[in-house]
């Protein structure tokens, strides 16, 4: 699902500097090792991503193997529209 | 007694304790003793001497912790400095300060070699986890694992405990970062304090969510070290989940908090389903809360007991309210803390009997001993007391007393906003909002905010011919400041409202 990956890279991109490189992070990498985003940007990012998708996100989901990396993001969105 | 004294003793009379657990990495006082004097004896070889500053630019990690007692081994003076922390303000940092040594981590490469070329104090940097050999701004770095197989012998060097311990950056009204001093003593008589009246053991483990840089975060440490406890420290915020899933495993018994951090976990729907029997104790500092927000921290953690409790950096702390005292005033942060003195004084600065609104003067050991090279900033708050020689501290927060001298926050007499718990000073963030081409005028507020406290809130007015989007405005803001500093609204205006004499007047603005 490439288009969820280029999707939330946009995201990041149009909404965070954090890390000052701008958008210039690889797939895997960490949001949170490579200072891209922080407590409240995910919370952010948690919105952007339920509305996008239509999906709900439960308190239980938000954890970094779903959501902190543009890999980990793609497999839990799959996951999540595969139900 | 110094500082580090503590975590030295019970690195010698119980070396195998669990002091640190940072993730899947468990530390005890013996390790970390001997990791502090390897880092301390590194610094050394590398010309560090008895009072230089050593800046600490790191998360919460063991070697944030190993640097804050490497450097007052050495004789050092520690400088923790917040990890969100962007290049410009890390340069004014660092230069402001002289500091000669910088700890950091390669993941702040692209930041260091900005703020470094620009620091010419600077004299060693040593980097965490560093991928490579290449010289940060012309520096090589030292690598954090190399510096701690130093076999340089440390000298002790001949510290009292009037010498500084740390810096502490604290951003002002100026929009220019001041630089806490605090002595040795200062800091053992804050520890000592609160760590008495909150009954810390040392079987209990604390979970420290906050910054190492917030004197909250960094005192969680210090506290730790003084009762031998077990220190539990969680580098973010971002999965609240996870905090909790920590809690339980570790069997946390102590958790420090802000009110978001407390709204955070109280709006997990699942927050029922976690076993926190062993949470003994829970902490707010940094901004109030709300009755509503007391009473539902009460009833998520019902076998806990609340501290609500109130400080500066300037002082570290100031007072807590015996939780006794929750059912009968829950909104008073209390009448001070062991071995100190609170009042309130009016504008002349005479003395107020109990029942008044004033300015709340703090005089103790806990006191700082001014800015750091800002004497004129440092005579507003510190005046001379009524012993020759001591300094009594004057807050800039407005009090009220009741009939018993409880104290309730009033409001602040500067404009300084509080949001997440952390200083957001409306110049710092308009210094950087005129950064921007086309920016003709910026002022800068705090909005109430259910879960944030305070939401910072930049008004603008555009020369002719420009426009941007809210996003774009705080996309700026975000690589120049702190991220709890940058607005989280942004509205345009055609003119700021005025007062008689021309000046922005923020009264109009909401």
């Amino acid at each position: 699902m490439q288009d969820v990956k280029k999707t939330v890279r946009q995201y990041i991109a149009d909404n965070f500097l954090m890390g000052e490189s701008g958008a210039a992070f690889g797939d895997e990498q960490s949001f949170l090792d490579h200072h891209i985003i922080d407590s409240t940007g995910f919370i952010e990012l948690v919105t952007f991503l339920e509305s996008h998708y239509g999906i709900q996100i439960k308190d239980e989901e938000m954890i970094p193997e779903n959501l902190d990396s543009l890999a980990n993001i793609d497999r839990f969105i799959a996951a999540k529209q595969a139900k | 007694m110094l500082l580090h004294q503590w975590f030295e003793r019970h690195a010698r009379q119980t070396p195998d304790k669990v002091a640190l657990i940072c993730e899947e990495s468990v530390y005890t006082y013996g390790e970390l003793d001997r990791q502090a004097t390897r880092l301390a004896a590194a610094l050394q070889a590398h010309s560090i001497e008895r009072g230089d500053r050593v800046a600490i630019f790191l998360e919460n990690c063991v070697e944030a912790v190993v640097g804050v007692f490497a450097a007052l081994k050495a004789g050092a003076v520690f400088m923790p400095i917040n990890a969100q922390t962007k290049a410009d303000k890390l340069t004014y940092l660092l230069n402001d300060s002289g500091a000669r040594a910088l700890l950091s981590h390669s993941t702040f490469t692209e930041t260091l070699e900005k703020a470094v070329a620009r620091s010419a104090d600077i004299a060693v940097l040593i980097i965490v986890d560093p991928k490579d050999t290449a010289p940060i701004a012309g520096k090589t770095p030292v690598p954090f694992s190399a510096a701690l197989e130093s076999t340089a012998e440390l000298q002790t060097p001949p510290t009292i405990d009037q010498d500084l311990a740390s810096i502490i950056y604290t951003s002002g009204s100026t929009g220019e970062p001041k630089g806490v001093m605090v002595t040795h003593l200062n800091m053992v008589s804050a520890a000592r304090s609160i760590s008495t009246y909150l009954g810390l053991r040392h079987d209990d483990i604390i979970l420290n969510v906050l910054p190492i840089a917030f004197d909250y975060g960094l005192y969680q440490v210090l506290m730790s070290s003084r009762v031998g406890a077990t220190l539990v420290l969680q580098r973010s915020l971002a999965f609240p989940v996870k905090v909790l899933e920590t809690m339980v495993r570790r069997n946390v018994t102590v958790l420090p908090g802000v009110p978001t951090v407390f709204s955070m976990l109280l709006n997990l729907s699942s927050l029922g389903s976690y076993d926190l029997r062993h949470l003994r104790m829970v902490t707010n500092t940094a901004a109030a809360l709300s009755e509503a927000q007391i009473n539902a921290i009460r009833a998520a953690f019902p076998q806990a007991t609340l501290f609500s409790m109130y400080g500066l950096t300037e002082c570290k702390r100031v007072s807590y309210l015996p939780p006794d005292q929750l059912d009968v005033r829950p909104m008073s942060v209390g009448r001070g803390m062991p071995n100190e003195e609170v009042f309130l004084v009016d504008e002349n600065g005479a003395r107020l009997p109990n029942g008044s609104v004033g300015e709340l003067v703090v005089r103790g050991s806990n006191v700082m001993r001014g800015y750091w090279r800002k004497p004129e900033q440092t005579a507003e708050r510190l005046k001379p007391g009524a012993l020759p020689g001591e300094m009594y501290l004057h807050t800039g927060d407005i009090f009220r007393t009741d009939a018993e001298g409880y104290l309730y926050f009033v409001g602040r007499r500067d404009d300084i906003i509080k949001s997440r718990g952390e200083k957001v000073s409306p110049r710092e963030v308009e210094n950087v909002l005129h950064g921007i081409e086309g920016v003709l005028e910026a002022a800068v507020i705090g909005v109430p905010d259910l879960v944030l406290g305070q939401a910072v809130k930049a008004w603008l007015v555009l020369k002719s011919g420009y426009s941007y989007s809210e996003r774009d405005i705080i996309r700026h803001c975000l690589a120049h400041l702190e991220s709890f500093m940058a607005p989280k609204y942004v509205a345009f205006t055609d003119a700021l409202p005025r007062t008689d004499t021309g000046k922005i007047s923020k009264r109009g603005l909401t």
